[in-house]
């Protein structure tokens, strides 16, 4: 009888096998929160990377995640974008993704975008082309090879540049940019291919005080439509974008909150500085060391 | 189909230099063939079959430098193994050229070729099957070395391997496959390979009329193969192998199968490889398992280098250049030659480390700066 009842459940005409099934495209969001992780683990030859960490991130969120180096940010990073394999956890994109099975290509085309610490632009080509890769299209062998630029991408990629103040260097190679143009134009990849969520590793190293005012203007111009996670070092632009920071360390969260909570959190003050000191200003110097 | 003619005719810039390569290639291909064919053989134009075959020789070696320039000028992969496509592609040729010598060989044997009457075999290996059709031996000439690149790519491409390591395991699989083909028992005529052919689709292999068609069609497809390269390249899917070969992890997490991609850019070069092979094999009359040696493959990278990679014409000139060199050199002292080819090597990877097109870049960009500035003054 019980053959006959699993028969019937595997021949259910009402549904589909699950392999079978189109995977749902489109991120479950219902509770507001794009990006669960919890209690990740990870460890480089004993040394503990990531140490039970749990991160909630609320859709259109602008998040900041500050720490000493080592602290794990990055490593976090490697994690959802799936560059590392961690040794235990989950990591979900919405109620509906599981990011730990899936490779880097698949995550970045469900809407997870990334920069990385160094401005890694392709040298080789124009500005222009480095947008035309980043469009989110289809990205399989045979459609790259037929595809053409549709009117409505080229206004896109147009808008991106207007954006991103690089209009007129769109015929130059990306390797002759400056530092910083690299970065804005790294910012613009991601912009380009309309991303759920952004993961931006220190966005303003190298930048001049004018540069990084319109980065903090970008990056809180995104929020609300977009999910933005920053990592930052430089504590004066966290605080001119920030509305919750967490701070990490040794892999897991220490604290999270406003930056005013975050300044005068005990946990913080004494993991930056040791203890008997203490003071909004010394914490300050502390995180950004 | 309307895709495909849209893409053909869409305004891409397919490099400036293709319809002049085109035009010259083939005239310079016509003209050679009619001075072979219509001219009285003690005129002054007279091109000998000699020279015709050399040149279709050539030929071939400019197509397999094509091959070796996408998959490394291109994407960064560096083969030291595409002698092996080559010679796959070349062995399905004489293979089809074996079986249509059929009792005339030296055994008269009607269905076995000679060396396997020699081996005393009583039956074709079952591989031979099917090769005395022209088309089927031709799709093999493509299949098999394609599929051979298939299989190894997705293997070795999927667990991403790069770099130096990927460039000894092909090197590695094509003195593997010489190894394998030098014993008899493989059923492709061992040390000796396969020779002594007399016709190909029943046109004598000895006539002039049939080495110089076979001549025109070698320039006629590296032309075609030419420019279907220089498209592929030119489109979306070209950025996507540039941006490969400058940050492979950018292009992973911008959205890209980085190892899809890597895999038939390999399968397309393995291919083309194949296909000069196939052409090579009726023009120089035999094929060998010598062509899988390490160091020829090791040559085919060195036409790149000279010529200069990373453009398709620059493999076609280089492989021209070198080759020319080495038939003049052999000539006069035979023994130098490979001290020639190194020093070649460690020159132009010293001071033209874009080969002959970069030097040709350099001499422009030059030129135009003093007209340049003698404009202004």
């Amino acid at each position: 009888m019980s053959t006959l009842d699993s028969t019937r459940e595997f021949f259910r005409r009402d549904q589909v096998w699950p392999f079978l099934a189109p995977e749902q495209a489109d991120v479950n969001v219902d509770n507001q929160v794009i990006l669960y992780v919890e209690g990740l683990n990870l460890s480089f030859d004993g040394f503990k990377a990531l140490n039970n960490l749990n991160l909630y991130i609320n859709d259109g969120e602008l998040r900041c995640l500050i720490g000493a180096n080592g602290a794990g940010k990055t490593t976090l990073m490697d994690v959802i974008t799936g560059k590392t394999q961690c040794d235990s956890g989950t990591v979900f994109f919405g109620q509906n993704h599981n990011l730990l099975n899936k490779d880097e290509a698949e995550i970045a085309q469900l809407g997870i975008g990334r920069k990385f610490q160094k401005p890694t632009v392709f040298e080789e080509q124009t500005v222009f082309d480095n947008l035309e890769l980043s469009l989110k299209t289809d990205k399989r062998v045979l459609p790259t090879l037929f595809s053409r630029l549709t009117p409505t991408q080229i206004d896109r990629i147009d808008d991106v540049l207007k954006t991103i103040g690089l209009t007129k260097q769109r015929f130059m190679l990306a390797g002759a940019l400056s530092h910083g143009q690299k970065q804005w134009l790294e910012i613009g990849m991601l912009l380009v291919a309309e991303p759920r969520l952004l993961l931006i590793d220190e966005p303003v190293a190298g930048m001049t005080a004018q540069e990084t005012e319109r980065t903090a203007e970008l990056l809180t111009s995104l929020a609300g439509e977009r999910t933005v996670i920053v990592v930052e070092h430089d504590m004066e632009f966290v605080r001119s974008i920030a509305r919750t920071v967490t701070v990490l360390h040794q892999g897991s969260v220490l604290a999270e909150g406003t930056m005013n909570q975050i300044q005068s959190n005990k946990d913080v003050i004494e993991v930056y500085l040791g203890e008997g000191e203490g003071g909004e200003e010394a914490a300050q110097t502390g995180a950004s060391a | 189909m309307t895709r495909l003619t849209a893409w053909f005719s869409e305004g891409r810039s397919t490099g400036k230099h293709t319809l002049p390569f085109v035009v010259i290639l083939l005239s310079v291909t016509i003209l050679a063939s009619a001075a072979n064919l219509l001219l009285p053989a003690d005129s002054m134009f007279y091109v000998s079959t000699y020279t015709i075959t050399l040149l279709g020789k050539y030929l071939c070696y400019a197509m397999l430098a094509l091959a070796v320039d996408i998959i490394w000028g291109y994407c960064g992969i560096l083969s030291l193994g595409h002698g092996a496509f080559f010679a796959l592609g070349g062995y399905a040729m004489g293979m089809y050229l074996m079986r249509q010598i059929g009792d005339r060989g030296v055994y008269g044997n009607p269905l076995l070729p000679d060396f396997m009457v020699f081996l005393d075999w009583k039956e074709l290996p079952w591989f031979w099957l099917g090769m005395d059709q022209f088309w089927f031996a031709m799709l093999m000439a493509v299949f098999v070395p394609g599929l051979l690149a298939f299989v190894f790519g997705w293997l070795a491409f999927r667990s991403r391997v790069t770099g130096v390591y990927l460039s000894i395991m092909t090197q590695a699989l094509t003195y593997a496959l010489l190894l394998a083909f030098f014993r008899n028992e493989m059923g492709f005529g061992g040390n000796n390979g396969l020779t002594d052919f007399k016709e190909i689709l029943g046109f004598s292999l000895q006539a002039d009329s049939t080495r110089v068609a076979l001549f025109l069609i070698t320039a006629i497809l590296l032309a075609v193969i030419f420019v279907i390269s220089q498209k592929i390249l030119a489109s979306r899917l070209g950025k996507v192998v540039l941006a490969i070969r400058d940050s492979e992890s950018r292009s992973r997490f911008i959205g890209y199968r980085t190892d899809r991609y890597k895999v038939w850019l390999f399968v397309y070069s393995a291919v083309i490889a194949g296909i000069a092979g196939a052409l090579y094999v009726p023009q120089v009359g035999i094929i060998n398992p010598g062509e899988f040696s390490p160091i020829n493959s090791i040559e085919m990278v060195i036409w790149v280098a000279v010529g200069g990679r990373g453009t398709l014409i620059g493999a076609v000139i280089g492989a021209l250049l070198v080759n020319y060199a080495k038939t003049r050199f052999t000539a006069i002292m035979p023994d130098a030659w490979l001290f020639a080819l190194g020093a070649m090597f460690v020159l132009v990877t010293l001071y033209l480390p874009k080969g002959l097109m970069g030097l040709y870049g350099q001499l422009k960009a030059k030129r135009n700066s003093v007209t340049k500035k003698e404009s202004q003054a």
